[in-house]
């Protein structure tokens, strides 16, 4: 085992890791900062964004109203002074990465272009054709190799945070080359690891986003923060559950069910119009479209496709040209995975599970109550997306708190002294744990893969679009039953060199403990808010719920939950109103 | 449709044997799946041993890029009922050490990503208050193609140059070069002519043009690597002609 | 800097030999169609300097009198000759064929913003190629 000591280390090289090392640098030349990643940072998931970047510049906007409808979106869960803070700057921030060479669409005299998305009611979404995520990530990660103090860990897989006297110290990490587990000791830790997608069978995610950085904050004492409250993007393929982004809609796509009827009109999202109407039907926000879709199904008007039900998304009005030059990527997509081709034909699309909007409980500055620990991305939640998230405000939301975490871990940091030795034993420990049960195990008789599809199947009954205490408790029981199982995991690979059986084998491990928070959240919150709709308790319930659920490990291991309010202040909380209505509502 | 198909795999653990060998396993034959979709079907229900790189599986990371059937592909995006009836041929990429199965060492080509300086380069930068840098969709289009690079390195495979002579900088990093040189916002063609007019950077390429032909995202790179000849030739003549005033 | 490189003068990690490295075979070019089309196109160009060879030759016979003409000329006819000229048309043809087909990549035009269609630079490279070989087929069958 070797030890490698840096001042500050981010775990996690996407979009908020990469922004969140670049502002430790320039917050204090002096400190050391590295990114350590379970795969070379241009395959984080960051790359698969396409839609856009919400950032207010352009006259007749402004960030009161950018703030609100962030707020409404979010069924009123969002913290509001960090809304505030996000919405101020994130024009700042993708401006920042526009001086840093991103190729942002413009318009004809060169100045940035932005469209419309869902749940906005300006135009304020930047965008880099439609492969947004692509670009900034590229530009962050080409933006980086000039800085020669950021030093990288590449296809290092963190397994454990080193914790003593109440305060992070450092991680333990898996040099997947060799198979060696090293200790990386850090004044500050900041974990950017993104979402949790891959608890669900059907996801939008990379095989990667397994939850690991909410899983490591969990087991070293941190909370969690809204885990029942997860985003099912409208248009996602059937069988890969490829996304197919939002712009298509923006655009001026329609849904329709089976016997081509625009339905989101049944379902208060306003009056279909043939060119596409702000915060009004397929512009409507994720949340409802998504349960849209479940109601049209039990009334069985959708189209049954040979891998369940779909409706269809349609593009011809858009025009081959507006295609072509907007949406060239989802084109590329249709006609490679589903054979179609979107000027001409209809794309069959249900929804599937995109993002989470719960996560590590931060501070606005990406703090968590754990000393030394920070997050920022997905991974973390500070609130700005409340119940419900908006398209196109995940990316600024990397660049913001990525930002913000960088200056305040660097902040921290400084005053702090060197990481006493102590906690290599925990790292010696965490080696020995390694090889005990998995690699130089014998026996056992459950697959990895086996493990993860059961829960996988579980959570999509139990926890799924809409959910009831039946169905949560269910869950709750057979994931228990699955983690029994899991204590029987039997490896093929016992093999040092990059063993991925073995990754796979911790990922699991993580996804089900955020598994098991993301169901007792759910059990707790008798109300339906946004995402999490309970159709044994339909109402919203700001009375006993406009608070966050906050889910913590007992030292036994099992979860305890707590809840805190929502920091409210210029916007009490109101009715979500799409449609028409929204257009006599004015964002105060 | 036929049920199944085969697929040859190659297989190479450091830790056991000296050379790599050929693994032949049998699955199903779906309409809808991909190569990938097989190496998974083979690691969970077969064999978990079998190692690979993959994630997106939708042709954005760059990370699955494998020798199928002798051509680099990206395994995500390859479907296996356009090998029908097989057998398949799955080798990790050509050209590259092989550390394991189908995974290959990737340094040298991240060494070569940062040796073009792959950033824009500017005298003077000036601050985010005042806005952004104006940039025409026209002066957007000239280098686009040449940012969509995905680094999935299937362009290394292809070149038998950087087969031949493993100093060669490649097609990606040098298209990426260009990249930023036709960026009305940048300034550094000159600092990066310096490091790429060499034999190693652009002199070494013959042209072969297979990096084009491969290319999952219609990069383009042998035509980047050409034209940037063309430049780096009329720069010459220039700076020989007019060695005071070249500019 | 990633951490674990060490720059080797190959330009490997020379921290983990254990890596397999295949070697590159003499016969690379015969592993597939389209590096073989490659070498032989790379190969004409010996037959282009070989037909520059010949002009020279042609032009010192020609002004070294009638008889080093028709030594020259005989020279010119013997089946080797005729055969080793025939084989090098061929590959002048592939050289020029080739060539033409690779400008628009080497060169990217544009007029008014947007880059010209590859198959109009091919086909003005193609113009100028009959245009000249027309003009001087009129200059040599007039007389």
């Amino acid at each position: 085992m070797e030890v490698f000591s840096h001042d500050v280390l981010l775990i996690g090289g996407g979009g908020a890791g990469l922004r969140a090392a670049i502002a430790v640098v320039e917050a204090n030349p002096k400190l050391t900062v590295a990114v350590v990643s379970k795969v070379y940072p241009m395959r984080s998931h960051t790359v698969s964004a396409e839609g856009g970047s919400a950032g207010v510049i352009k006259p007749g906007d402004s960030l009161d109203e950018h703030a609100y409808d962030t707020i409404s979106g979010g069924d009123w869960l969002c913290d509001q002074d960090a809304v505030e803070a996000f919405v101020k700057e994130a024009p700042e921030e993708l401006l920042r990465l526009e001086h840093w060479g991103c190729p942002w669409s413009r318009e004809p005299d060169g100045h940035i272009a932005v469209r419309a998305f869902g749940g906005m009611k300006k135009m304020r979404t930047w965008f880099a054709a439609d492969k947004t995520g692509f670009h900034m990530l590229h530009t962050l990660f080409q933006t980086t190799l000039s800085y020669a103090g950021i030093k990288r860990y590449d296809e290092w897989f963190v397994t454990k945070l080193l914790v003593d006297d109440g305060q992070v110290q450092g991680v333990v990490a898996i040099e997947q080359m060799t198979g060696r587990v090293h200790a990386i000791l850090a004044k500050a830790v900041i974990l950017c690891t993104g979402g949790c997608g891959r608890v669900f069978p059907y996801t939008t995610n990379a095989a990667i986003k397994t939850g690991d950085g909410m899983g490591l904050a969990y087991r070293a004492g941190a909370p969690l923060k809204d885990m029942e409250f997860i985003q099912y993007h409208p248009t996602g393929l059937p069988f890969t559950g490829i996304l197919i982004t939002e712009a298509t809609r923006a655009e001026g796509g329609w849904l329709l069910n089976k016997d081509g009827y625009r339905y989101l009109q049944d379902y208060d999202l306003g009056k279909p119009e043939p060119k596409p109407v702000l915060r009004s039907m397929e512009l409507g926000p994720r949340d409802r479209l998504s349960q849209a879709f479940v109601k049209e199904m039990e009334k069985g008007r959708t189209v049954k496709g040979p891998y369940g039900d779909v409706v269809h998304l349609d593009l011809r009005q858009l025009g081959e040209k507006l295609i072509n030059t907007k949406l060239p990527f989802v084109r590329e997509l249709c006609l490679k995975y589903e054979n179609i081709d979107p000027v001409k034909e209809l794309i069959p699309v249900r929804p599937v599970v995109h993002y989470m909007m719960g996560g590590v409980h931060t501070d606005i500055h990406g703090a968590t109550p754990l000393a030394g620990l920070y997050a920022a991305g997905e991974v973390a939640c500070v609130s700005i997306n409340g119940a419900n998230r908006l398209g196109s405000n995940s990316l600024p939301e990397l660049l913001v708190f990525g930002a913000r975490a960088g200056k305040a871990a660097a902040a921290f940091a400084a005053e702090q002294r060197d990481p006493g030795k102590q906690v290599l034993e925990q790292a010696m420990d965490e080696n020995r744990r390694l090889e005990e049960q998995y690699l130089h195990k014998s026996g056992g008789r459950e697959r990895v893969a086996t493990l993860r599809e059961e829960m996988q199947k579980t959570m999509e009954a139990g926890a799924g679009i809409y959910r009831a205490a039946g169905s949560l408790t269910e869950a709750q029981r057979s994931l228990q039953k699955i983690r029994e199982r899991t204590a029987n995991v039997m490896l093929d690979d016992h093999s040092l060199t990059f063993n991925t059986e073995l990754i796979a084998a911790l990922e699991q491990s993580f996804l089900l403990d955020v598994a098991e928070a993301m169901v007792h959240s759910a059990l707790h919150r008798t109300e339906s808010r946004g995402a999490h709709q309970r159709t044994d308790f339909p109402d919203r319930d700001d009375q006993q719920f406009l608070a966050h659920t906050l889910v913590s490990r007992n030292p036994d291991g099992g979860p305890r939950v707590s809840h805190l309010p929502v920091t409210i202040t210029r916007w009490p909380p109101g009715k979500r109103v799409y449609g028409q209505a929204a257009q006599q509502t004015q964002g105060r | 449709m036929a049920e199944s198909i085969q697929l040859e795999v190659t297989r190479y653990s450091p830790e056991k044997g000296a050379a790599p060998s050929s693994q032949t396993f049998e699955v199903p034959l779906r309409r809808d799946w991909v190569v990938l979709d097989a190496l998974n079907h083979i690691k969970d229900q077969m064999d978990g041993t079998l190692t690979y790189r993959w994630s997106c599986r939708m042709g954005i990371c760059g990370s699955c890029g494998m020798m199928v059937n002798g051509e680099p592909k990206l395994t995500c995006a390859t479907f296996l009922h356009d090998y029908a009836p097989g057998p398949v041929r799955v080798e990790p990429l050509r050209y590259f050490p092989i550390v394991r199965d189908l995974v290959v060492e990737m340094s040298d080509f991240m060494r070569k990503l940062r040796k073009v300086k792959p950033w824009i380069i500017r005298e003077e930068e000036k601050p985010v208050s005042q806005g952004e840098y104006l940039q025409t969709p026209v002066e957007l289009d000239t280098y686009k193609q040449y940012s969509m690079c995905i680094n999935c390195m299937l362009c290394y495979a292809a070149c038998p140059v950087y087969g031949l002579d493993p100093l060669f900088i490649g097609p990606a990093a040098i298209a990426l070069a260009q990249r930023y040189n036709l960026d009305s916002r940048d300034a550094g063609s000159r600092e990066r002519l310096e490091i790429i007019s060499q034999h190693e950077g652009i002199w070494g390429c013959t042209f072969v043009g297979e990096c084009t032909k491969v290319c999952p995202k219609h990069v383009d790179p042998s035509g980047a690597i050409q034209q940037y000849k063309l430049t780096a030739a009329k720069d010459w003549f220039k700076s020989w002609l007019m060695p005071r005033g070249a500019k | 800097m990633t951490h674990g490189e060490h720059d080797a003068v190959q330009g490997y990690t020379t921290h983990h030999p254990r890596w397999f490295r295949k070697r590159v075979s003499t016969y690379w070019w015969l592993e597939q169609w389209a590096y073989l089309k490659f070498v032989l196109r790379e190969l004409s160009s010996i037959f282009v300097a070989g037909f520059i060879v010949i002009v020279l030759l042609w032009i010192r016979a020609v002004s070294g009198g009638p008889e080093a003409y028709e030594t020259f000329l005989n020279c010119m006819k013997s089946p080797l000759v005729v055969v080793l000229s025939v084989i090098g048309i061929v590959f002048v043809a592939l050289h020029s064929v080739t060539w033409f087909g690779l400008t628009p990549r080497a060169m990217a035009v544009r007029v008014a913003g947007k880059k010209l269609p590859e198959f109009l630079i091919i086909a003005v490279n193609y113009a100028a190629w009959i245009v000249a070989s027309g003009f001087i087929a009129w200059v040599v069958l007039r007389g």
